[in-house]
This record gives C-alpha cells, sequence and structure tokens, in this order.
C-alpha cells in the first residue's frame, strides 16, 4: 500500500486569493477601518486629479502665439510656447542657438553613454566627458575663437545655465570633496585642520550669502579695472559650498568600512594612495551613493539661488517672463512648467542612483 | 618688497571703500565708449518699467532712459546691455562700477541721495502710494474708506504710509498683511480685503493680474512721494550731466512738439527751440563731450518723453496709466525740464 502513493495534481489558488479583486479585497476592503480610508483616499483623489486634468490638458490653450489666443477655460500653454527659446536658452542670440544645441546634443549623449552599461569604451568616454567636452563646451557656448562670435556670460540662461551650473558644481564638488574628506581622517595636523576649518566655514555659511558675497562685496574689494565675471564668481562659491557638503557625505562612507580593511592592506605592504585608492574608497563610495546623488539633488535644486544675483536660471527666467506686460496674469503656468522641469531632473537622479545600488549591491544590503 | 605695488593694492582697495573712483581712471565716457555700450542696471522684472519680452529684449520705461543715454553716448539706442539688479544689489553694482547707470524704479529720498555715493539725474516717475477697490463697491474716493479692510505688503513703507493716512483723516482700517505682490492680489481677488494698497505703478500692474482686469478701479488719491529716477556714481560731474540731460531732452522734446515720427520733418523746423534741440543751432553737446546731433538721435530712436510713456505704461500699453503727476507742466503735471540753450 505504502509504495502505492500518487500524488495530487496542483490544483490552482483558490478564486478568491488571486486576481485584482482578491488583490483589492486583501489590501484595500479588509476590513471597516482601510474601507473608509480607502474611500475617503479615493475621494480626495478625485478632488484633486479631476480639476487638474481638467485645467491642464483638457481645458488647456494649445495653439497661438498671443495672449488674445487664450480664450477658453484651462491652462494657457501658448505662453510657454512663445517663450520656450527663452527658457531653454536665457538671451543667448537666436543666430547662435546651433552652438547651444550641439552642447545639449553632447551633454546628454555623454551622460546616456556612462549610464547604459551595455556601451563599451567606459574609461574612454569619461575621460572625454570630463577633460576634453568642457573645453569644448567653452569653446562653443563663449566663442571669441574659430570666428565664433562672442556671446558673454551675461545672455546665457534658462535650463541651459541651471545645468551648466549643476554640473560644474557636481564635477567640482566630487574630487574636493574626496580630498577633504581624505584630510579630515589624516593624522597631518596641518592638512586636518586645514579641512576642518574649510569644511566647517562653508558648511557654516548659507549658500545665499556666499552668493551674495561674491556678487555684491567681492568687487568692491577688487580694483575697478580687475572684474571677475558674475557666472565665473558665481560657480566658483557653488563649487567650494557643494565640496564641504560632500566631504561630509564622503566621510560618512569612509567610516562605515572597517578599520581592518585598510589595515590588511597596509600588511600587504600597499601605500596610503593604493590603500586609500582600491581597497577602502571602491567599497566606500558604492556605500555613499544614496547619500552623494542626495547632495547632487539638493545643488540641482539650489542653483535657483543665483537668480538674486542676476542670472537668470530656470525659474529666474520664467519669472522674468512673468512681468512682461503682454504676458501678465500666467504665473501659474509658468511655475508649473518649471516645477515639471525639475521634476523631470531630480526624479530621473533618483531613480538611476536606485538602479545603481541595485548594480552594484554586492553583499552590504542590510 | 615691491612698495608700489603693495601701495597701488592698498590704494585701490581704500578708494573703492570710499566710493570714488580712482583719480587716474578714464572718465565713464570714455569707458563706455571704449566698450562699445552702456551697463545699465535694471529690474529684472518690474511690469512696464523693465521685464523682458519674447524677443529676449528688455521692454519699459526705465530701459527706455538706458537707451536715451546709449543714443546720446554712443549715437545707437541699442547698445546697452541691461544688468538685473536685485533691489539690495543695485547701490553696491552702481558703486563698484559694474554699472554706469541706474534705472531701476529707485525712490530718490535724502539718505539715498547723501550717504550712498550716488546723484540722482532727475524724477523719471512720479509714483506714490494708491488705492485699489473692487469697481461693484461704488467707491468714488479714498475718503470713503473708513472701516474697510486694506490688503499689504509687510516691510515695505506701504504699511506706514496706510497707518498715517487713516489716522490723519480719522478713519479706522484693517490691515491684511502679505509678503509679496502676487500673494496681495490673490488675497484681494478672493475677497480678503476690500482694498489693495501700494505703488500706484504697481497697482496698475496688479491690476493685470486679475481674472478681469475691469472688476477692479485704481482710486485718483496718492499719499506718498515717490519719485523715481535714474542714478549715476558721485565723481563724474560730465556723466553725471549726460544722464540727466538725456532725461531733459526726452521732456524738451515732448514739450516742443518733437516725437519719434515727426523728428526728422522737424530737422526743417525754424523754431528755435527746436533748432537748438536738434542740433542745429549751436553745438549743446559739446559741453558735456557729445555730438551735435545728440538729442536728435535720442528722439530718432527712442522718441520723446510722451512715446516712452504711452508704449511702457499709459495708453499704449495694457496698463493704461494716465499722465496724472508724469504729465508735462503746462499739462498740469510735475514734468519740467530746464531749457536746451
Amino acid at each position: 500500500m505504502i509504495h502505492n502513493k500518487t500524488m495530487i495534481d496542483q490544483r490552482p489558488a483558490p478564486k478568491s486569493t488571486i486576481g485584482p479583486m482578491a488583490w483589492l479585497r486583501g489590501n484595500l476592503f479588509n476590513g471597516p477601518v482601510n474601507t473608509l480610508f480607502t474611500l475617503v483616499g479615493l475621494y480626495v483623489l478625485y478632488l484633486l486629479v479631476v480639476p487638474t486634468v481638467q485645467w491642464a490638458i483638457i481645458d488647456a490653450n494649445w495653439v497661438g502665439t498671443t495672449r488674445e489666443d487664450c480664450t477658453r477655460e484651462g491652462a494657457c500653454w501658448v505662453f510657454v510656447k512663445a517663450r520656450f527659446t527663452q527658457f531653454i536658452y536665457g538671451l543667448y542670440p537666436r543666430s547662435e542657438l546651433w552652438r547651444a544645441n550641439i552642447v545639449f546634443v553632447g551633454f546628454f549623449a555623454l551622460i546616456a553613454w556612462l549610464a547604459i552599461p551595455r556601451l563599451p569604451l567606459k574609461r574612454w568616454v569619461a575621460v572625454f566627458a570630463l577633460v576634453v567636452f568642457p573645453v569644448i563646451a567653452y569653446v562653443l557656448l563663449h566663442g571669441g575663437h574659430f570666428g565664433l562670435p562672442r556671446v558673454p556670460t551675461h545672455r546665457w540662461g534658462g535650463l541651459m545655465l541651471t545645468l551648466l551650473l549643476a554640473s560644474v558644481g557636481m564635477i567640482g564638488a566630487l574630487p574636493i570633496g574626496i580630498v577633504l574628506a581624505l584630510g579630515r581622517r589624516s593624522s597631518m595636523p596641518i592638512v586636518k585642520s586645514f579641512s576642518v576649518v574649510f569644511i566647517e566655514f562653508w558648511r557654516g555659511v548659507p549658500l545665499i550669502t556666499v552668493l551674495f558675497m561674491a556678487s555684491v562685496m567681492l568687487p568692491l574689494f577688487l580694483p575697478s579695472d580687475l572684474s571677475v565675471d558674475r557666472l565665473i564668481r558665481a560657480l566658483i562659491g557653488i563649487t567650494l559650498f557643494q565640496s564641504a557638503y560632500m566631504a561630509e557625505v564622503i566621510r560618512g562612507g569612509l567610516q562605515a568600512i572597517p578599520r581592518g580593511q585598510d589595515e590588511a592592506a597596509a600588511a600587504l605592504g600597499m601605500t596610503y594612495w593604493k590603500r586609500m585608492g582600491l581597497i577602502v574608497m571602491p567599497q566606500a563610495l558604492k556605500m555613499m551613493i544614496p547619500g552623494i546623488v542626495n547632495t547632487f539633488i539638493s545643488l540641482f535644486k539650489d542653483t535657483t539661488l543665483v537668480m538674486i544675483i542676476g542670472l537668470f536660471d530656470l525659474l529666474g527666467i520664467v519669472q522674468a517672463a512673468l512681468s512682461d506686460s503682454r504676458w501678465l496674469g500666467f504665473s501659474l503656468e509658468g511655475y508649473v512648467f518649471a516645477a515639471f522641469v525639475f521634476w523631470i531632473f531630480c526624479f530621473s537622479m533618483s531613480r538611476y542612483s536606485q538602479y545603481l545600488e541595485r548594480r552594484l549591491n554586492t553583499g552590504h544590503k542590510r | 618688497m615691491n612698495n608700489q605695488y603693495r601701495y597701488r593694492g592698498v590704494a585701490g582697495v581704500l578708494a573703492a571703500a570710499l566710493l570714488l573712483p580712482g583719480l587716474a581712471m578714464a572718465t565713464t565716457l570714455e569707458t563706455v565708449k571704449e566698450r562699445g555700450a552702456l551697463r545699465c542696471g535694471v529690474n529684472a522684472a518690474q511690469p512696464g518699467f523693465s521685464a523682458l519680452d519674447d524677443e529676449d529684449t528688455y521692454q519699459g520705461l526705465d530701459t527706455d532712459i538706458c537707451r536715451a543715454v546709449a543714443a546720446a553716448a554712443l549715437g545707437e539706442g541699442a547698445r546697452v546691455e541691461f544688468v538685473p539688479l536685485d533691489s539690495v544689489e543695485r547701490f553696491a553694482a552702481l558703486q563698484s562700477g559694474e554699472v554706469d547707470v541706474l534705472a531701476r524704479t529707485t525712490t530718490w529720498t535724502s539718505s539715498r541721495d547723501t550717504t550712498l555715493g550716488l546723484h540722482f539725474t532727475g524724477v523719471s516717475y512720479f509714483d506714490g502710494q494708491a488705492f485699489m477697490v473692487a469697481s461693484d463697491l461704488g467707491v468714488q474716493s479714498a475718503r470713503e474708506l473708513d472701516g474697510a479692510a486694506v490688503c499689504t505688503q509687510s516691510g515695505t513703507t506701504s504699511e506706514l504710509n496706510l497707518a498715517d493716512y487713516f489716522r490723519r483723516h480719522d478713519m479706522a482700517f484693517e490691515a491684511v498683511v502679505f509678503d509679496a505682490p502676487e500673494q496681495s492680489i490673490i488675497g484681494f481677488e478672493e475677497g480678503r480685503c476690500d482694498v489693495l494698497s501700494s505703488d500706484s505703478s504697481q497697482l496698475y500692474a496688479q491690476r493685470m493680474q486679475l481674472a478681469d482686469p475691469d472688476m477692479a478701479v485704481v482710486l485718483p488719491e496718492v499719499i506718498s512721494k515717490e519719485p523715481l529716477g535714474p542714478a549715476v556714481r558721485q565723481g563724474d560731474d560730465q556723466w553725471f550731466n549726460i544722464v540727466k540731460w538725456s532725461l531733459y531732452a526726452l521732456l524738451n522734446a515732448e514739450e516742443l512738439g518733437v516725437s519719434q515720427t515727426n523728428v526728422d520733418e522737424m530737422l526743417e523746423d525754424d523754431s528755435p527751440e527746436v533748432m537748438r534741440l536738434l542740433g542745429r543751432d549751436g553745438d549743446f553737446g559739446e559741453g558735456m563731450g557729445l555730438n551735435a546731433d545728440w538729442a536728435y538721435q535720442i528722439i530718432k530712436q527712442v522718441g520723446n518723453y510722451a512715446d516712452a510713456f504711452d508704449r511702457s505704461v499709459g495708453a499704449g500699453s495694457p496698463f493704461n496709466i494716465g499722465r496724472g503727476l508724469n504729465a508735462l507742466w503746462k499739462d498740469g503735471g510735475l514734468q519740467y525740464a530746464p531749457p536746451i540753450r
């Protein structure tokens, strides 16, 4: 008998535990309190979503070129359309936009190349992106060489300026931050105290003050025949400010690596730079990704502060457009557009960092 | 070691600290001519006074003053680099030489004129605090506002002027205070207050942001003096004269009936005032280091004061602000320019 055992065929799960209905019952309607919250939640969602969609899409005005074309109830996207070039490039001369376009295409192509794992030659592309591309971008945008007319920096603006400030700030702050973090953990007193003073000074001052000092006070102390470009002043201020924050994020990552790793490497006879470069930093940087991306996102949003020193970043140029007498009263459309663009960039950065964490996850996840 | 160098460095800092240009430096006119462009400090976004249009240029009454100075100094009104300035930054930018002229809706007050190292060159717009009410209230005068709720902005002189005005006329009011003009207009539209009070130039701009601008009217009373005008650094009297007389040329042109459209016909006019204005009789630019046709260039490229006013804030603009105090003296206003002679 005992050898005659037959297995019962697998049967599907009961109808009441699979499918969307079961999911709804299990998660949203499992009890009177949850049912109540679900219904209230749905009602609030209805109250918010319907008028928003109505305003932004269904009743919106999409065609035309002037405010007179905005005859329907909803949003007047004609305003954003008429100002689109300005929002993206600032006051960059219209005849020279192709130069900015080349830089834009190059910028996004390089980022995509570095971000997509399947593409080859990462190392060379990275060197190109960090060393050669900035020079090309500067020559193209600023001009004055190779027969390109000069475009002074006060005409740069919009999304172009936002991306420029953010990427220069990020690329500049990372190496300075690494050096400062290592310096702060160093046993050499001068290096250590310099790093501590630098970090604590820049972290103790609000960014708005840094920008203000750079734009208002600095010119008063310099002889009047020596003038440093506003944009350069803002870039230096943002980079130094950001590197102090970056240093603390990196120091946090370094402290999470057990001392034994460093000591084991030392026992193998590695020099300081080899220990840091080959053993400690690769492990630490991986763990720092959320912190670093967090700093990058906040920097990206902080760039709007350059508005107060008369540089028109994306938000600044939108605000400037709002005061044009032909377009008064479209502030909602303008701000929604700016918020949407900022959201796209910040959200993609955040998603990419999550992807990167998963890809590099080699056992540190807790 | 290098004493001379060190001395120069110290002197540079001192000169900057004293807000005086160094003795051996080029005059502002020479600097502007060498640069080929006038640097003009303007408001980044003030409807009607300086605002970016769809074609990337600044438009408004203040920017027209800049263009007039550029037309006089360089013969080309378009050669202006506009430098958008914050209200705090504006004086430092003028003092440090970053801009040559400041035309940024700046109220001429004694303390600014005497302590900041600058000279106001005249009044380009007589502004003042006024009231806006919903038109269906049927209020005709500010004296009928007893007991009204008044929206205003915090931290401005408007709040103080308001209290003074209501106390002086023995009326009660309730202040509803907001942080920014965009908020106070929304408060007004939602009916949080009956009256909105601010500088009249701003009230007209805020009125345009209402869903239906005709639902509100600006009352005729003006309860404070806010003369707005261009300013220059102290220590360069020639440049001070150029900016001052560029403004006067706009006013004189209006008074003599010379406008942007008829200026070329007026070259044939034989009235002595017009001939002097347009540089056909005598050379009144010489004293300022300018060409004889300096005023002709201003009128040809910018227009007269009425042209600029109408285009920016007056009948030809959405704001439709009446000339009021800004009418010429012979029309009952305050704008009066000394003669060109």
